[in-house]
C-alpha cells in the first residue's frame, strides 16, 4: 500500500506542482470544497484516528472539536515547524521534498475549522523549506486552490510564513503564539487552551507539519483507508521516523504505524559496522530509553507508552556499546538547561543543578547520594510552568530506571568506565 | 543610520503585518543583516519602526539564538553540539575548529572573519556532525572537510 507522506518524493529535488497534481494531489481539496461540509471534513479526521505528530500524540480531530463553533471574530490555524527537538528532522525532509501536502492539508484544516488566515511558523535554518513553501503557496494561489474564492466557492483562505530566529521553546504552542505576536516567547498559562483563547485572544489550533500533511490523503481516501495503513489495531496511518546515531544509513523513513523498532532500524541498514545496539531514544530528546529487549515493540503511541517511553516526534537516536549513557544524558540536560526560557524556578535553577551533578558523576567525582538527589529532581521538575522541564527529565528518569548500574559504576570506580 | 530604501522596505513590512510588533523578528533580522549585528542604534531604530520601547526590543533580541547583540565576525559559525551530533563525535569537530581558527567558543578570529558559536540541534541530525557558516548548512563534517569549507568561505567573503 502506498503511504501518504513520501509518495510524491523525488530522489534529490522537490516535486513540482504539476507532478503533485498528476499523482492525485489536491484531489482531497477538490472533494471537500465541492462536496463535503466543514463538519464532515472534521468528522473524517476524527474517524481516521490521526494523532498529533509534534510530540504529544493528541488526537487531531478531537483538538479541532474544542474550537467553539459559534464565537464571533477571527480564528486561527498555526502550523508548527519549529522542529528544534534534538534528533528530529522529519519536517525538514518532508518540506524539502514536497511543500504541497502541507499547503493542501492546511487549506483543508482551515475549511474544517472556519479559519480564513493561517500561519506556518518556521525555525531558523529551514530557509530551503521556507522557499519551497513560498513558491508552493504562489502556485496554489494561481491555480485557484488557495487565496480568494477557492475553486470558485465563497471560501477565501490566506496562508502566511513566519520565519523565526531560533529557540527551542518557540515550539511549545503557547510560546509559539507569543512569538508570532512579536512578544517574548515565554509560554502562557493554560487554561485557557489555545483552542479557546490563542493568537490575539482568538480560538487557535496549533498542529505539527506532519500532522497537517496527512490531511489531504485522509480526506481523499477516507478515514477507514488511513486507519488500515497501520499494522496494529491501536494505530492509524504512517509515521516519519528520522533516525540518527549509530545506524548504517541515517535517514528519515516513512513506515506504517505499528512497525517494530527492529523494522525502523532495518530500514536504515541496521547498526553501523562493528557496533552493537545498546539503547535508543525513540521520539526525540524528551523521551525515555528503549533497550535491546524492545526490538519487537510495535511503534505506535499506546504501545510505546506502555513500554515506558513515548513515540514523541519519531526522532530515533541510536546508541551503541561505545556510548556512555551518563554522558549522553548530560548532553541532553545541557541542551535543555540552555534552552530553558527562564520563566519558572524549577526549570531555570533545577536543570543547571542536575547538569552539575551529572558532570560530577561522569568525571568520577560522584557520590552514592547523588542518585537519590537526581531521583528527587525528576519529581521536582514536574512542578514547572510548561512541558520543557518534565520533557528534560524523561531521559534522566530512564537512565536511573534502566541503567542505574552504569551510573553506580561511575561512582564506585571514580571514573567513566568507557574512558 | 539606515539607508532610506531599507527604511521604506521595513516600513512596508510593518504595515503589512496584522499588528506592528508581529514583524519584530523580520525587522531585527534585516537590521542585523545591514549592520552585521544588532547594534544599540539598530535596537532604537527597530523600536521606532515597531512602535515599541527599546527595552521591549531588547527583550526580544536577547531571546533569540540568531540575533547577535554583540559584535560578531563577518561570518558566524554555528556548530551543533546536541545529542545526534554528539553520537558521531561533534566534540572532535569542535576541537578542530577551535584549533584551526585559534579561538575559543564565543570568540572571533583576529582577522574578524569568523565567530565560533556552539548551537542546538540544527535539524540535520541525519547528516551530523553539522555546522552552518552564515546561512549555509554543512553536514557529515570531517576535519579535512572543515578545512576546505573554511578556505572556501574565506575566499567567498
Ligand atoms: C518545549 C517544547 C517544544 C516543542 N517543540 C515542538 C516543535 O518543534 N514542533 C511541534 O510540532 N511541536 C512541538 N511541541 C509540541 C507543541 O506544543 C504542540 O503540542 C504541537 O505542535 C501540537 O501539534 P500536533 O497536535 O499536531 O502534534 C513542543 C512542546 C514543548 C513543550
Ligand atoms: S519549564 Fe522551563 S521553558 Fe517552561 S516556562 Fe518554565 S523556565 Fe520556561
Ligand atoms: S543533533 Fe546536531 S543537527 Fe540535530
Amino acid at each position: 500500500m502506498t503511504l501518504p507522506l513520501f509518495r510524491h518524493n523525488r530522489a534529490n529535488r522537490v516535486v513540482t506542482f504539476d507532478e503533485y497534481r498528476e499523482e492525485g494531489g489536491f484531489e482531497g481539496l477538490k472533494k471537500a470544497f465541492t462536496g463535503m461540509s466543514p463538519a464532515e471534513v472534521q468528522q473524517t479526521v476524527i474517524d481516521s484516528g490521526l494523532r498529533g505528530r509534534g510530540g504529544a500524540g493528541f488526537p487531531t480531530g478531537r483538538k479541532w472539536s474544542f474550537v467553539p463553533r459559534d464565537l464571533p471574530g477571527p480564528r486561527w490555524l498555526i502550523c508548527n515547524c519549529d522542529e528544534m527537538e534534538p534528533g528530529t528532522y522529519k519536517d525538514r525532509v518532508l518540506l524539502e521534498h514536497n511543500p504541497y501536502s502541507l499547503i493542501e492539508g492546511m487549506t483543508l484544516a482551515c475549511y474544517a475549522l472556519g479559519v480564513r488566515h493561517a500561519f506556518i511558523f518556521i525555525r531558523k535554518g529551514y530557509e530551503k523549506a521556507a522557499a519551497n513553501l513560498a513558491c508552493g503557496i504562489d502556485e496554489a494561489k494561481q491555480a485557484g486552490l488557495l487565496g480568494e474564492k477557492i475553486l470558485g466557492t465563497e471560501h477565501s483562505i490566506e496562508l502566511d510564513l513566519h520565519l523565526s530566529a531560533g529557540r527551542y521553546i518557540c515550539g511549545e504552542e503557547t510560546a509559539l503564539i507569543n512569538a508570532l505576536e512579536g512578544k517574548r516567547p515565554n509560554p502562557r498559562q493554560k487554561p485557557p487552551f489555545p483552542a479557546v483563547k490563542g493568537l490575539w485572544q482568538g480560538p487557535t489550533v496549533v498542529n505539527n507539519v506532519e500532522t497537517l500533511a496527512n490531511i489531504p490523503a485522509i480526506v481523499a481516501n477516507g478515514a477507514a483507508w488511513f486507519k488500515g495503513l497501520a499494522l496494529n489495531p491501536e494505530g492509524a496511518g504512517s509515521k516519519l521516523f528520522c533516525v540518527s546515531g549509530s545506524v548504517k544509513n541515517r535517514a528519515c523513513v516513512e513506515l506504517p504505524i505499528g512497525s517494530t523498532l527492529e523494522a525502523v532500524l532495518d530500514a536504515c541498514g541496521g547498526m553501523r559496522e562493528g557496533r552493537k545496539f545498546k539503547a535508543c531514544i525513540p521520539g526525540g530528546a524528551s523521551t525515555q530509553f528503549l533497550k535491546p529487549e524492545h526490538m519487537k515493540l510495535p511503534m505506535d503511541y499506546d504501545t510505546v507508552a506502555k513500554a515506558g517511553s513515548r513515540l514523541g516526534s519519531g526522532g530515533v537516536i541510536v546508541f551503541d556499546e561505545s556510548h556512555c549513557l551518563i554522558e549522553a544524558t548530560l548532553n541532553l540536560i545541557t541542551f535543555f538547561a540552555r534552552e530553558s526560557c527562564g520563566w519558572c524556578t524549577p526549570c531555570r535553577e533545577g536543570l543547571p543543578f542536575v547538569r552539575e551533578i551529572l558532570t560530577r558523576i561522569e568525571n568520577g567525582r560522584g557520590v552514592e547520594d547523588d542518585i537519590a538527589i537526581l531521583r528527587e529532581h525528576v519529581k521536582y521538575l514536574n512542578y514547572s510552568f510548561c512541558a520543557l522541564a518534565p520533557g528534560a527529565m524523561a531521559p534522566l528518569e530512564g537512565l536511573l530506571r534502566d541503567f542505574e548500574d552504569e551510573v553506580r559504576e561511575h561512582i564506585v570506580k571514580k571514573k567513566c568506565p568507557l574512558k | 543610520m539606515i539607508p532610506e530604501s531599507l527604511k521604506k522596505t521595513l516600513e512596508a513590512r510593518v504595515a503589512s503585518a496584522i499588528t506592528a510588533r508581529e514583524a519584530a523578528v523580520d525587522v531585527m533580522k534585516e537590521l542585523q543583516a545591514h549592520y552585521g549585528w544588532l547594534t544599540d542604534e539598530a535596537v532604537g531604530e527597530a523600536a521606532s519602526l515597531l512602535g515599541l520601547s527599546p527595552l521591549q526590543v531588547e527583550e526580544l533580541a536577547t531571546f533569540y539564538e540568531m540575533i547577535y547583540r554583540r559584535p560578531v565576525g563577518k561570518k558566524v559559525i554555528h556548530v551543533c553540539d546536541s545529542i545526534s551530533c554528539w553520537c558521531v563525535d561533534c566534540e572532535g569537530i569542535i576541537e578542530h575548529l577551535k584549533k584551526k581558527l585559534g579561538v575559543g567558543l564565543g570568540e572571533t578570529t583576529a582577522d574578524g572573519m569568523f565567530t565560533l558559536l556552539p548551537c542546538c540541534c540544527m535539524g540535520m541530525c541525519g547528516d551530523g556532525p553539522a555546522m552552518s557558516v552564515g546561512d549555509v548548512p554543512y553536514g557529515k563534517l570531517t576535519p579535512e572537510l572543515v578545512d576546505e569549507i573554511l578556505e572556501m568561505e574565506r575566499q567567498k567573503a
